[in-house]
């Protein structure tokens, strides 16, 4: 038994951290955010340093890696609040390696895991589905029914979408027709995407609580630092409490996901209902522990909020989660109205 | 990252599950206390004579010298099969473990053994009326006199008390010295006449708790532990002893307490009300979060041989779920929650949670403090 990253997993961990921190500065966070825009030099960095493929198989010109290894970017991407097309990538790499027939996987995964070629996935079940990124990929992963079908981006009419969170691009796509995934098992890449998101809601969370800690730390008032009144403190220690919740439930997720596929989708949901609802409450409650100038455009918190509320809703918001977890632990699924 | 078993561990869960289902001596008798606590006595003698009973200790004390992860499986492995606990777990948990690390050589030839085959039961006096959270401001004071020590004060909270032989007793023996540095941790021989018990009721009915009242009680120079002014210090120990041992039952226990409430939920008809499913989803996510939380801080420890102050977050997460647990079961259940009955008991019983073993607030100050570093009130 070892609930703990190995020696090479930690090194992708703190490289990921120090990558990111150089290049996604917060004013640099804050300069594409606002032109709601992306780098294409970053995108091409760590399209060189290979996290594009980490979780795609050696074959399809990925590393081959696991759902642990996905994670760990994600939380650390969650944590810079970069923003950057990876987990759009990500998904149509998921669900294109869960479903797709032989010559699907070899004809888009090599470009998703090098990065060339992008693929976007829709994040949501409905027609009017909300596609982070459909503006910049070449396939896109839609559903249609319990199904999906691969279109060329070409062959669909995006139409942007302006959502609160302005580190990411979203839109909405309509297209007809398609290339079906054959495969029955769409289901295990939606379950292993909750966890890629799940994985950045907590670097999310980590991030505004480190802010929030921070100013706790800094700020005085009545004399002294607003961090050792109760009121403010434990207000921080639940942050905490939130955030690692969130953390221990998605990395055991993303272990299942490899060493144990029948807990996945419960696990999956856990950890997605948990950090959903972990970023939203964390940010929020940076919010009140900064006071007014949380609330100012001018400080970086609202990035963190907006992205949490927003990354919450994606693939599931927690309630929804959470009514698949009842009927997954031994209650009936919940009974159609009429 | 691997959460399954290593064959040796696999191969040590085996042993305690099969040693359980040969010995597993049934439910403790209900009812009638003092049966109970014999059958518990009993119990742990048999544990003992199989080398279960000290599973923490080093194997030169007599217990088993077994590793993190092995006195987790062996929790885990007790709590699945609902065997009852040892009659002296205190001694087992705190008592013994501070002998052993701050203990003179006499001292461990004296008390472990009957610790051990629960000849000899241990309670610990700690809280005072006037200090609970603020444990080092107790005002029991203990005055030296010819080779010893006599000893006046309250002391609260105190289980097993009625059957004890040896109390934990932290007291005041230096007035003037600031508060934390003016503690003696001493072992108090508690059959004599200058020490009085008397069962605390509690809300539910029953008294699991005692109060003990001390009037100059004699404790022979041979009975400090640690030494003189060094009672924090030794004290502090027992509580993380007592954190670190009761964290994996505990999830075991949440678990088994949230599949009866599941169960409970479809026997009345809940099972496909909304409501009840998202709390029951809660529920489930919390009791998880607090099993996977354990694996991690059991992980980190091994890793680095520290145990850290996480063990506050995971009291706090369990008090908050066994109390929304039992909540919801008495929704479920209606006015008839109302009745005596287990699940009522159960309710009642959960309040105490979020305050014995270290209020919430107490847990809340510590993460705060000690993980995220913010500054201290005082």
């Amino acid at each position: 038994m070892d609930f703990g990253f190995n020696d090479e997993q930690q090194e992708i961990q703190r490289t990921a951290r120090e990558f990111l921190s150089a290049r996604f500065t917060p004013e640099k966070v804050r300069e594409l955010a606002e032109s709601r825009s992306y780098d294409d030099a970053l995108w091409s960095e760590i399209s060189e340093l290979g996290w594009p493929g980490i979780a795609i198989d050696e074959e399809h010109g990925g590393q081959g890696l696991g759902m642990v290894e996905l994670v760990i970017l994600c939380e650390e991407l969650g944590f810079a609040c970069a923003p950057i097309q990876f987990l759009s990538n990500a998904a149509a790499g998921l669900f294109i390696d869960a479903a797709g027939s032989d010559e699907q996987r070899g004809r888009w995964l090599p470009g998703i895991a090098s990065g060339e070629t992008l693929g976007a996935a829709a994040f949501t079940p409905e027609e009017d589905a909300i596609v982070p990124d459909a503006q910049g990929a070449a396939v896109l992963v839609l559903p249609q029914g319990d199904d999906g079908v691969l279109v060329e981006r070409s062959a669909a009419d995006v139409k942007p979408l302006e959502l609160i969170d302005s580190t990411r691009s979203y839109a909405q796509v309509e297209a007809s027709g398609g290339d079906p995934l054959p495969d029955a098992h769409l289901h295990r890449g939606a379950d292993r995407l909750m966890v890629a998101i799940a994985a950045e809601l907590t670097g999310i969370a980590q991030r505004a609580m480190e802010m929030a800690v921070a100013y706790a730390k800094d700020r005085e008032q009545f004399g002294r630092p607003i961090g050792s009144y109760q009121a403010v403190s434990h207000r921080c220690a639940k942050m905490l409490l939130d955030t690692e919740e969130a953390r221990s439930l998605t990395y055991y997720a993303a272990w299942t996901a490899g060493a144990e596929p029948e807990s996945l989708p419960l696990a999956a949901s856990m950890a997605k209902a948990r950090a959903s609802d972990a970023a939203w409450e964390v940010a929020a409650s940076a919010l009140q522990v900064l006071g007014g100038i949380g609330f100012t455009w001018e400080h970086d918190l609202h990035f963190l909020l907006k992205r949490a509320k927003v990354t919450g809703e994606l693939m599931g918001s927690a309630r929804e989660h959470r009514e698949r977890v009842a009927g997954l632990v031994g209650l009936a699924a919940e009974p159609v109205a009429g | 990252m691997d959460l399954t078993l290593t064959s040796e561990e696999r191969g040590f869960r085996d042993e305690v599950r099969s040693w359980l289902e040969a010995n597993h001596p049934g439910p403790s008798p209900e009812g009638d206390d003092q049966a109970r606590f014999e059958f518990e006595r009993e119990w742990q003698g048999k544990l003992h004579e199989a080398g279960w009973a000290g599973i923490s200790w080093p194997k030169e004390y007599g217990g088993r010298g077994a590793t993190l992860i092995e006195q987790v499986i062996f929790s885990e492995e007790m709590a699945r099969s609902k065997a009852p606990r040892p009659a002296n777990v205190l001694g087992l948990v705190m008592g013994g473990p501070v002998v052993i690390a701050h203990g003179s050589e006499e001292q461990k030839e004296r008390f472990l053994e009957p610790i051990l085959s629960a000849e000899e039961i241990w309670c610990q006096g700690f809280s005072e009326p006037e200090s609970g959270s603020d444990l080092a401001s107790l005002k029991t004071k203990a005055v030296p006199q010819n080779g010893g020590w006599r000893v006046t004060g309250q002391k609260v909270w105190t289980t097993f008390a009625h059957e004890a032989r040896w109390c934990m007793l932290l007291a005041r023996s230096d007035p003037d010295a600031p508060k934390h540095k003016g503690l003696t941790y001493f072992i108090l021989d508690m059959e004599q006449d200058a020490v009085d018990v008397r069962p605390l009721r509690q809300i539910t009915g029953e008294a699991e708790f005692n109060e003990i009242f001390m009037e100059d009680a004699y404790i022979p120079d041979d009975d400090v532990v640690g030494g003189v002014g060094n009672g924090w210090m030794v004290g502090i120990t027992t509580l993380m002893h007592e954190r670190a041992g009761l964290g994996a039952a505990s999830a075991v226990a949440l678990r088994r307490e949230l599949d009866e409430l599941i169960a409970l939920a479809r026997e009345r008809g809940a099972a496909d009300d909304p409501l009840v499913r998202d709390r029951i989803a809660r529920l489930q996510i919390s009791a998880e979060a607090l099993r996977l939380g354990g694996l991690r801080t059991l992980t980190q420890t091994m890793r680095t041989g520290i145990p850290g102050p996480e063990g506050s977050l995971a009291k706090w997460q369990w008090a908050d779920t066994n109390q929304a647990l039992t909540e919801l079961a008495t929704e479920i259940l209606g006015t008839e929650s109302l009745e005596r009955s287990d699940w009522s008991y159960r309710f009642l019983r959960a309040r105490a949670n979020s305050i014995e073993g270290g209020t919430t607030e107490v847990m809340k100050n510590i993460v705060a403090e000690r993980v995220l570093g913010l500054p201290r009130l005082r």
